[in-house]
């Protein structure tokens, strides 16, 4: 595996990494929610020089039928790579790699989401690696997890992943391009950082069950970081849409005040209750339930920005 | 795709209510395996081939070598490619076609634990580097499904690997002075320097089983394979469906799975029975 180690040095006594990092230290990541138009929810993560985009459609009807399942909503990954995001062209036809990625995707955002809600249907779910450099199944199911809350699909937890890997023996967190090729080993996992519970685990490579267990000891801290950057992104998402909505109903007001003033005073209700949960580290089910609800809510009130001259009754039966 | 073989609702609650008062439906202890036998070189045609079975989950792997080129980013390394193929005689679920989901996450498990503890020496693979190596297809077949069919190809390919015999070879130059690869009749061991044996686990409710059988895993949550090399090292991990494990679960399977792999790896003598006749039937 690690042929040319001395070519380059994964690692210093000190702990210092090829790229500069320290053996804990994450790569940058940022997230674009609600990035893609037609889709039902979208998200682009850009994670050190990965860039991933996930794209949500459905609750929608499943097609061929024989797969609909009566008791629950089937999630259908599709994990590709584009032709160019790797340094030899790869070949346009899905791998079986990509297969397997996509098979373990699906599984993995399933304890995540409410399938019971959706019976018969199909939740699909896209995600296409633009650019990777290591680590892009967790980065991806990172993005989908978020694709999926801005569909307003209602969530018990985000999906968090990120990977740990063996070098020279030392365990360290987020391996890029060249710390998975050259490295002893890489461990990828994704985590319901709320739920604590791990949803998807691989490994390859050689760990020594006590390495092992040290890695698992180091990703749960990640991933409950990463969640922290993951709830940033969709609240600022939404808050800017609420700002939104706001001026639009202040202006409204001006037209037609007394008609409307009860509407605008409960979204500003509404708006109060998310600056308090969002200093709440922690949070119950149910009022994640009911957060996911005012997505919903809000999502629709966004469509309806955009056409604007919708009619009140529309908005009733769309809510 | 995510269906599942059937199984009636008073069987899992029967199969679940059994291990809620630890016990499986046939009698055997959470962190038990079925009898495990490999029978070795079944395949005469092959360049090795074994049959592996758990209980009556059997599964046959034939090895091929092939010469060609390596690829280009490896030029000094020999190709291992593994694929399963669920053939409709194991299973009624099983249709013929091209490999489903299930089939290549089945194959790409097996080939990672020999993959990634570099269980087949690398250097009896080279030809001439950069232009001739070995490349070995492990193909699996799947003949009969009791379930636990990861444990069942991987041991079926490292059993075969175990039993390959490589032909040898003699590099000649020819009048125009390029180097040609003549293959002789004799043969010579594939020389192996790990062997990989995984643990597979069944997570049902909160309940976590050793080598799930066929009923068992139609009703799991979650699977979780690890497999470790004879330096008890962890080279594989391979956690499938849509259950969760916590952490502390995860790290009690790791421990159990160090333990089973290296019981079955200590009576890898009396596992590996040439004389054995595969279609026997016998009590698991």
């Amino acid at each position: 595996m690690a042929k040319n180690k001395e070519e380059t040095v994964l690692i210093t006594k000190d702990g210092i990494r090829h790229d500069g990092r320290k053996r804990e230290d994450l790569r940058e990541i940022s997230f674009d929610v609600g990035v893609l138009d037609r889709a039902d929810g979208s998200c682009l993560i850009q994670w050190g020089r990965n860039k991933i985009l996930a794209a949500v459609y459905g609750p929608r009807e499943l097609h061929p039928k024989h797969m609909q399942m009566p008791g629950q909503a089937y999630i259908r990954c599709e994990y590709r790579m584009a032709t160019f995001s790797v340094p030899d062209r790869k070949s346009p036809a899905p791998k079986r790699r990509e297969k397997e990625i996509s098979k373990l995707l699906g599984e993995a955002l399933n304890p995540a989401l409410f399938t019971y809600l959706y019976p018969r249907s199909v939740i699909d779910v896209f995600i296409e690696v633009l650019q990777a450099d290591g680590g892009t199944r967790c980065a991806a199911i990172t993005a989908a997890s978020l694709a999926l809350a801005d569909a307003g699909i209602p969530m018990r937890d985000l999906v968090t992943g990120v990977a740990a890997g063996n070098l020279s023996d030392k365990i360290v967190l987020d391996l890029d391009d060249v710390e998975d090729k050259e490295g002893l080993g890489d461990l990828p996992i994704a985590y319901l950082p709320n739920l604590e519970k791990v949803v998807l685990l691989q490994s390859d490579g050689i760990f020594t069950p006590d390495q092992y267990k040290e890695a698992l000891d180091m990703l749960v801290p990640a991933c409950k970081k990463i969640y922290q950057l993951q709830r940033k992104a969709i609240t600022d998402k939404y808050s800017q849409i609420n700002e939104a909505v706001q001026k639009d109903i202040e202006a409204e007001e001006k037209d037609k005040p007394a008609k409307d003033k009860k509407k605008a005073e409960d979204s500003k209700a509404k708006d109060d209750k998310k600056a308090k949960k969002a200093d709440d580290g922690k949070k119950s089910k149910a009022s994640d339930k009911e957060e996911k609800k005012k997505k919903g809510l809000k999502k629709s009130s966004k469509k309806k920005d955009d056409k604007k001259q919708a009619s009140k009754e529309k908005e009733a039966k769309k809510d | 795709m995510a269906k599942k073989g059937l199984i009636s609702v008073v069987e899992r609650e029967h199969i679940l209510s059994l291990l809620n008062h630890g016990k499986r439906t046939d009698g055997r202890s959470f962190n038990e395996f079925r009898k495990i036998t490999i029978i070795p070189g079944y395949i005469q045609k092959a360049e090795g081939s074994a049959i592996a079975k758990i209980g009556k989950s059997k599964v046959i792997a034939g090895v091929k070598a092939q010469m060609g080129t390596p690829f280009p980013d490896s030029p000094n390394k020999g190709v291992i490619t593994t694929t399963v193929e669920l053939v409709p005689v194991a299973a009624p679920e099983f249709e013929s076609g091209p490999p489903r989901e299930f089939a290549i996450e089945l194959a790409r498990v097996a080939d990672r634990a020999i993959r990634e503890s570099e269980a087949v020496s690398n250097e009896d693979l080279v030809i001439i580097p950069g232009k001739f190596v070995w490349i070995l297809f492990i193909d699996i077949y799947v003949l009969d499904h009791d379930g636990n069919l990861y444990d069942a190809c991987e041991l079926a390919a490292l059993g075969a690997l175990l039993n390959t015999q490589i032909p040898d070879i003699k590099i000649v130059t020819n009048e125009k002075g390029e180097e040609v690869v003549e293959v002789l009749e004799t043969t010579h061991p594939l020389v192996m320097k790990h062997t990989p044996i995984s643990c597979t686990f069944s997570k049902i409710g909160d309940n976590i089983i050793v080598d799930p059988n066929y009923d068992e895993e139609t009703i799991q949550d979650t699977r979780l394979t690890l497999a470790f090399t004879e330096e008890n090292k962890i080279c594989s991990t391979q956690k499938g469906e849509a259950g969760t494990f916590t952490v502390e679960e995860i790290k009690k399977c790791i421990d159990i799975a160090a333990e089973r792999t290296k019981d079955i790896r200590s009576q890898l003598d009396k596992i590996v029975d040439p004389q054995g006749y595969p279609w026997s039937e016998e009590s698991s």
